[in-house]
């Protein structure tokens, strides 16, 4: 056969097929980054909280009040203050927190490691065991096993956190003492590990300390096991539910008619098929943990970015809780940009 | 072949056998009590900004500045109406009161080894006025400003200091507030060395210490812990060599802390814990009465609020002792003026009771028999949200309506500031041992309008009361201290009587020492809160 006589279907190049996408993305980022600035901007300054008070007391005279306010630029229109704050936003300057003294990048380094630590810890045993038992429910839906697994996800959706936190320090710390109290470290540790990642276990990991790295892998089961437990719950169910459409679905009948193992239709054809919506939910619910360990943080006395927003807001130091939230919404937006990638790896229609 | 059995049990077993092995290396080497030698304080520390003597003002940093700095004099313990000398070995006062001479220790050093000298106490004092931080005014209120600061306050030799007030003032007053934490001594030479961009080393000094007190600061970690060490030359001696102040937000977190022996001292337990722990003989209490106080202002502008005969009502319908007993008990106690228990001159009785037959009395001789409606700002927070709705309460009984407005203190501080409050129950903290410092925030109003230099608690109320506002200033400067006691009183019957300030309640600091600790004592003021005595067996 021949090609001859065939109309020429103009193609568009292939090396540029990206631009768009990428730009596009690009764009809705730069977007979303100045819609949070300027939100959480807005916000801070319409709090009925004089900012004055983080730094001086309640007690300091006007003069040094007022010389307080003129530092900080208080004095200016609020659109000027912004442009202000973008300007040396865009310079990597992201401000000096009032209440730690430290500049908020220095902040963030110290205190972001450690939340994400906990929430990375956290998700990699929700995942671990959520999407199994998920995917086990899925399958004897109808069974005890499945109730029991729907109970189970039930309490870790409804019980309170900060409940599952002093709970678990009652049991596994006070009780059992299978595990150790509050924070990152004994106290035997303070000092002993330098500080090179923030992430407690792999500065203890780079610095060979094995007791070190012991001890900080023991203080994090407390924390990451409850925060885990939270996040199972809903990883279960939504894996449970996603695989109860799949196994309905017409090419499962297919391939069990084909007579392939139930491991194969199970993991390589419903599971296969459900992949793309579940890199979603683990995508927000790691998200969700990056800011949402506050509580956790709280009780387990951990020093991260939720208790580090948390102290701030409640200080007025607006600094901090500028650089914190947009340190939040950066992974929010990183994660989202994750999980669109993974997409594409694993979708081959979205490509 | 892997089955789905087998990665099921596995990817359950994955985490469970990683917390386990953890668990087991955890329990080689930390799972003992806290070591010998070290004290380990469970604390709330999130309210630390600054540890420079200068600049620091709030409650943990304070407590650590008392510890690794001296002052040149100290309130003493015996006697609260008295100083004591600290680095100063002993000074004495022109017959003007206007020039004092401190001649100093010779055995005070810093961690470095050199001696403290009055060059260090001078530099400490004109770096506190040039900075003019927070809590600079507490110095510069005696009229010491950047231009005369050096010529008024200077060495003449290594163990004298000349200290010369621009005018005459209280002598008492003067050394109550040298002995406060902004008359800390910081080392010259190594606060110099670190100074950048002649902040006199403000930022270095901000996260370190530099002072020649009993302990140094070895290590800070915002939001997580303070440690510090003995200073090997400091001269006192210490039975704990190393002390690890550990932030813990959650009081129940702290209860678990001590009971399993990983916190030596637990400073943060509710009233509920306490009394838990009180029966537990292994554990040991010790308290202190703070001097800050709850109190509710009741604003002038606000018609009703300005008759003297309401605000008298108001302070005889409140049921002091049953909001002690029942919202507050081991953490507040009943106190009627605003001058709390422990600072010299303070009164103690108590005057008013809940007397609804009076309270309602005076409200018809204010022509309100019939009540009114009114706001109260609070914070959110306990035990002010619980404190506010028994205030509600009682007041209602006479006819005093109030609608409550809840919000974080520092908004509620933030209202008050802007004058915009109807009544607000708020809490308020003597800056300085003297009773200087409560006197003019509760009575002192020399100028009501928006220009005015004091702006503190009665100006804020719009409170003038002409015959107080001069008192203050006058027993400012009354150089007999008996006199001037004795001024104090008379200004808190008076307030008691006219001030449209309701004294409620006063702090009560409790800590509880783990089975073998002993020796911990809370300071009225957080920068009297001593470590040098805990004793570990």
């Amino acid at each position: 056969m021949s090609d001859a006589g065939a109309v020429a279907i103009p193609r568009r190049p292939r090396r540029r097929a990206w631009l768009g996408p990428l730009a596009s993305t690009l764009i809705s980022v730069v977007i979303t980054l100045f819609g949070l600035v300027l939100v959480t901007f807005l916000i801070g300054r319409v709090m009925p909280i004089d900012p004055t008070i983080a730094i001086v007391g309640d007690h300091a005279p006007p003069d040094v009040i007022a010389q307080v306010r003129l530092d900080l630029g208080l004095d200016r229109p609020l659109v000027v203050q912004f442009a202000i704050y973008v300007e040396k936003l865009l310079h990597g300057d992201l401000g000096r927190s009032v209440m730690t003294s430290n500049t908020v990048v220095d902040d963030i380094g110290h205190f972001f490691p450690a939340t994400i630590e906990l929430a990375t810890v956290a998700i990699l045993i929700a995942t671990l065991i959520g999407v199994p038992l998920g995917v086990y429910a899925a399958v004897r839906q109808g069974s005890r096993t499945d109730h029991a697994v729907r109970v189970f996800c039930l309490a870790g959706q409804s019980i309170p956190i900060f409940l599952l936190a002093l709970l678990s320090l009652l049991i596994f710390y006070a009780t059992l003492g299978w595990a150790p109290g509050t924070g990152r470290q004994d106290v035997i540790f303070e000092g002993e590990v330098p500080f090179v990642t923030g992430f407690l276990t792999i500065d203890a990991l780079l610095d060979r300390d094995w007791d070190a790295l012991y001890d900080a892998l023991a203080h994090l089961a407390q924390p990451a096991g409850v925060l885990a437990y939270f996040s199972m719950a809903y990883i279960t169910r939504m894996t449970r539910a996603f695989m109860l459409d799949a196994l309905r679905g017409e090419y499962v009948i297919t391939a069990r008619a084909k007579g392939l193992s139930a491991a194969r239709v199970i993991w390589r054809h419903a599971f296969g098929n459900i992949a793309v919506r579940l890199i979603t939910v683990l995508a927000l619910t790691y998200a969700g943990l990056l800011e949402g360990a506050v509580v956790t943080e709280t009780v387990f006395s951990w020093p991260g970015l939720g208790q580090y927003l948390t102290v701030s807001l409640l200080n007025a130091d607006m600094n901090a809780v500028l650089g914190a939230t947009l340190m939040i919404g950066l992974s929010y937006l990183a994660l989202n940009l994750l999980a669109d990638g993974l997409y594409h790896v694993l979708d081959p229609r979205s490509r | 072949m892997l089955t789905r059995r087998a990665l099921l049990a596995a990817t359950a077993a994955t985490p469970i056998a990683a917390g386990a092995l953890a668990s087991a290396g955890w329990s080689s080497r930390a799972a003992a009590a806290t070591p010998k030698g070290i004290v380990v304080m469970a604390k709330q520390i999130d309210d630390i900004v600054s540890f420079d003597p200068a600049e620091s003002y709030e409650f943990s940093n304070n407590e650590v500045d008392g510890n690794v700095y001296r002052r040149l004099v100290a309130p003493s313990h015996a006697d609260a109406n008295k100083v004591v000398g600290d680095a100063a070995e002993s000074w004495t006062v022109s017959p003007d009161g206007k020039i004092f001479t401190f001649k100093l220790k010779t055995n005070a050093f810093f961690p470095s080894g050199k001696a403290l000298t009055a060059e260090d106490a001078a530099y400490s004092l004109q770096r506190v006025v040039k900075l003019n931080k927070t809590p600079g005014f507490i110095i510069t209120q005696f009229g010491f400003t950047k231009d005369n600061v050096d010529s008024l306050i200077k060495a003449t030799d290594a163990h004298t200091l000349h200290f010369e007030l621009p005018t005459a003032q209280s002598t008492s007053f003067v050394l109550f507030c040298l002995s406060a934490n902004v008359g800390s001594i910081v080392e010259k030479a190594l606060v110099s060395a670190n100074e950048a961009s002649g902040d006199m080393g403000n930022a270095w000094l901000k996260t370190r210490s530099a002072g020649a007190g009993p302990y140094q600061m070895t290590s800070y970690a915002a939001s997580d812990h303070v440690s510090i060490e003995a200073n090997p030359h400091s001269g006192i001696p210490v039975d704990t060599k190393r002390v690890i102040i550990r932030h813990v937000a959650d009081p129940s977190a702290q209860l678990l802390m001590l009971q399993k022996g990983d916190a030596d001292i637990v400073r943060n337990l509710t009233p509920d814990q306490l009394k838990t722990i009180g029966a537990n003989k292994e554990f040991h209490t010790t308290s202190s009465p703070q001097s800050s106080q709850i109190y509710i202002a009741l604003n002038q502008n606000v018609p009703e609020l300005a008759k003297p005969q309401v605000r008298q009502a108001i302070k005889w319908a409140i049921d002091y002792e049953s909001i002690a007993k029942n919202i507050t008990p081991n953490s507040y106690v009943v106190s009627q003026s605003f001058l709390p228990a422990g600072l010299p001159g303070a009164l103690t009785d108590k005057p008013f009771h809940k007397d609804i037959a009076k309270a309602k009395a005076l409200m018809a001789e204010a022509g309100l028999a019939g009540g009114f409606s009114v706001t109260m700002d609070t914070p959110s927070t306990q035990p002010y949200a619980d404190i506010a709705q028994a205030v509600q309460a009682d007041l209602a009984a006479i006819g005093i309506k109030i609608s409550l407005i809840s919000g974080e203190a520092k908004q509620v501080i933030t209202k008050t500031r802007a004058r915009q409050h109807q009544m607000a129950m708020l809490y308020w903290g003597t800056d300085y041992f003297d009773p200087n410092s409560n006197a003019q925030a509760f009575c002192a109003n020399p100028d009501d309008s928006d220009a005015s230099k004091l702006k503190i608690l009665a100006w804020r109320s719009h409170y003038v009361d002409k015959e107080l506002t001069d008192m203050v200033d006058v027993a400012a400067k009354e150089l007999d201290s008996a006199k001037r006691v004795a001024m104090y009183q008379k200004m808190q019957r008076l307030s008691q009587d006219r001030a449209p300030f309701v004294m409620l309640l006063q702090a009560i600091a409790i800590a509880v020492e783990g089975k073998g600790v002993s020796g911990f004592t809370i300071g009225p003021l957080p920068d009297y809160t001593k470590y040098a005595e805990i004793k570990k067996a």
